[in-house]
């Protein structure tokens, strides 16, 4: 994939990029009344300009983790630090790819590029010649004046992402970004991800239940246990950088032995959660 | 190239050219039976009309149905030639629609103002919701209609109380919608927003009000019907002009063929007025995917 050269730039102004979780704790109440503990105690780090996944069974916590980052929640107990800074509102330079692409449906594909650019108060036509470039950078240049429901699934992603990362984002935080993707779009867009995020090395969190994925992708993966979601550990993945094509990493006998390490310690958690949503149906909070 | 590759070239090519042939009748073939149906359902509507107005006049004619309570068709078309000729009792029928147009209209235009400005009021601020939600129950659950007397009795018979009550029945069918829109945001669009870096106001008009609008145009449909309601009835219960009291005249005076022939008017009215929506709709929501029940009228038509 071809980045073109000025939208990729660094900017000067961007705020070192640093995420830093201590003892975060995250409660919610039940529409009965009772408490749920969603995150319990979470200590992570995620230097400036590191990859970071987080794998972990479902309902652990993982997106939980990311509104707190972003700013969107609070933590009920805990400090949430972006670039040094304690958390209070939406932190400067924060980008969020959701899972199911947030595109306005009644914007073209260029108004939702220009969303960001435009809120931040940059004049309409500087604001659509950068949303151009961005498009030209994830390949869409051609697309520009169609709505989200004529593209594909692959195409929204890409359109997603072009709207994140037109802030220049120094921290991309995504909640399974390619999850609703066949197999075949998916391994394209990883490629295309690591790509840009090689041209300007933003921290980036990547929730994921996949974890060929997120060896494929990170520099680093934290394993959650079943809710309430805690760190169970953490895997440096010492793989070289550029990781080239993802779907061919996976042979590589040094992916195996991290992805048999990494296992090991992911199944029991997903027995654990699976055990649980099986059983009983019992309310989760309930042992929290 | 070789006299392999040359052959080879050359059967695709007719092979291809066979496959754009056929392609080219199954279209035409197609294009013909879906000519042949429309033709068939707009000869079938005819026929329905002729039947029933040919049925009524034939049956007031023979004296089967008595023309006195029934009116008859000719007796229609004779009235609404006798008011464009010579007027009704009250001036000339172009005035009486266009009365009642204007009575509608400004209720319209003032029911819907009023019903987006609360209906997104109350769902972007929680807490006015909370409070003001019990007392627009219970004026919601009063037939509205009855507000008209008191509305002649404060306005007078001029324009102004057929207006104020058009009006009154828009609001609540707008203000529900609206509200129901504001409420039926996707919450994952204004997350979003936010982290783009969306203040409160820009995600009100960037997110909330182009998302209620799908709500709110649904409500525009229905409320242009009860803004011309509002209209008629309020000139029913006490008018000097507009075709409530043309109607009101000729029931008053046994005249049926006359409450035939102002239903007539105002029926072409209503539809006229809907049709004129349908195309400000399209035009508002032209974003959306077609909705699978539009691409089988697609179809059909």
């Amino acid at each position: 994939m071809g980045v073109a050269t000025g939208a990729g730039r660094p900017t000067a102004d961007r705020a070192p990029g640093g995420i830093e979780l201590r003892g975060v704790t995250k409660r919610f109440l039940t529409p009965s009344g009772a408490s749920m503990t969603a995150l319990r105690d979470v200590d992570m780090a995620v230097a400036p300009g590191q990859f970071c996944a987080v794998v972990g069974p479902t309902g652990c916590g993982k997106s939980t983790t990311l509104t707190l980052v972003s700013g969107l929640d609070r933590p009920s107990a805990g400090t949430v630090r972006v670039g040094g800074q304690p958390v209070e509102g939406i932190p400067k330079g924060i980008g969020f790819v959701f899972q199911n692409d947030a595109l306005l449906p009644w914007k073209t594909v260029l108004g939702n590029v220009v969303l960001g650019p435009m809120f931040r108060g940059v004049p309409r036509r500087e604001a659509e010649a950068r949303g151009r470039e961005w498009l030209e950078v994830v390949g869409l240049a051609d697309f520009a004046g169609h709505h989200p429901h004529q593209l594909s699934g692959g195409m929204r992603k890409r359109v997603s992402l072009a709207a994140a990362l037109i802030n220049e984002p120094s921290i991309l935080l995504m909640d399974e970004p390619f999850g609703a993707l066949d197999v075949q779009t998916k391994a394209i867009m990883s490629n295309e991800l690591l790509a840009l995020w090689e041209q300007t090395r933003p921290s980036v969190i990547f929730v994921t239940h996949d974890l060929e994925e997120a060896i494929g992708l990170a520099d680093r993966v934290v394993v959650m246990t079943a809710g309430p979601g805690t760190v169970k550990a953490v895997y440096d993945i010492d793989l070289p950088r550029p990781r080239g094509a993802v779907q061919e990493i996976r042979f590589e006998p040094r992916f195996l032995e991290i992805h048999h390490q990494i296992w090991e310690s992911l199944r029991s958690e997903v027995g654990r959660a699976y055990a649980r949503t099986a059983a009983a149906r019992a309310p989760v909070g309930g042992q929290a | 190239m070789t006299d392999d590759a040359k052959l080879a070239a050359q059967s695709t090519v007719s092979a291809s050219g066979r496959v754009a042939g056929d392609a080219g009748a199954v279209a035409a073939e197609a294009m013909r039976r879906r000519r042949r149906r429309r033709l068939l359902t707009y000869a079938g509507r005819l026929l329905t009309l002729a039947l029933i107005v040919g049925g009524w006049q034939v049956l007031t004619d023979v004296k089967i149905v008595d023309a006195f309570f029934f009116g008859s068709p000719i007796g229609i078309v004779n009235r609404l030639v006798d008011w464009a000729e010579h007027g009704t009792a009250y001036g000339s029928l172009w005035e009486q629609i266009w009365i009642t147009i204007e009575e509608a209209l400004l209720g319209f235009l003032a029911g819907v103002a009023s019903g987006v400005i609360f209906g997104v009021a109350l769902g972007e601020f929680r807490y006015l919701a909370d409070v003001l939600g019990p007392y627009i129950k219970v004026v919601n659950a009063l037939p509205r209609i009855v507000l008209g007397s008191i509305f002649i009795i404060w306005l007078g018979l001029g324009m102004s109380s057929k207006v104020v009550l058009a009006a009154v029945l828009v609001f609540f069918v707008v203000f529900f919608n609206a509200f129901q829109g504001v409420r039926d945001v996707d919450r994952n669009l204004v997350a979003n927003a936010r982290i783009l870096g969306a203040s409160r106001l820009q995600i009100t008009r960037h997110v909330v009000l182009p998302s209620a609008l799908t709500w709110i145009i649904a409500s525009l449909h229905v409320s242009l019907g009860f803004s011309i309601i509002g209209a008629i009835v309020g000139e029913f219960l006490g008018a000097q002009k507009g075709l409530g009291l043309v109607i009101a005249t000729a029931q008053n005076t046994f005249d049926a063929n006359g409450v035939f022939a102002a239903m007539l008017v105002i029926g072409i009215l209503a539809l006229s007025a809907e049709a004129l929506m349908a195309q400000l709709e399209r035009r508002l929501l032209s974003w959306r995917p077609p909705s699978s029940a539009e691409i089988a009228d697609a179809a059909v038509t």
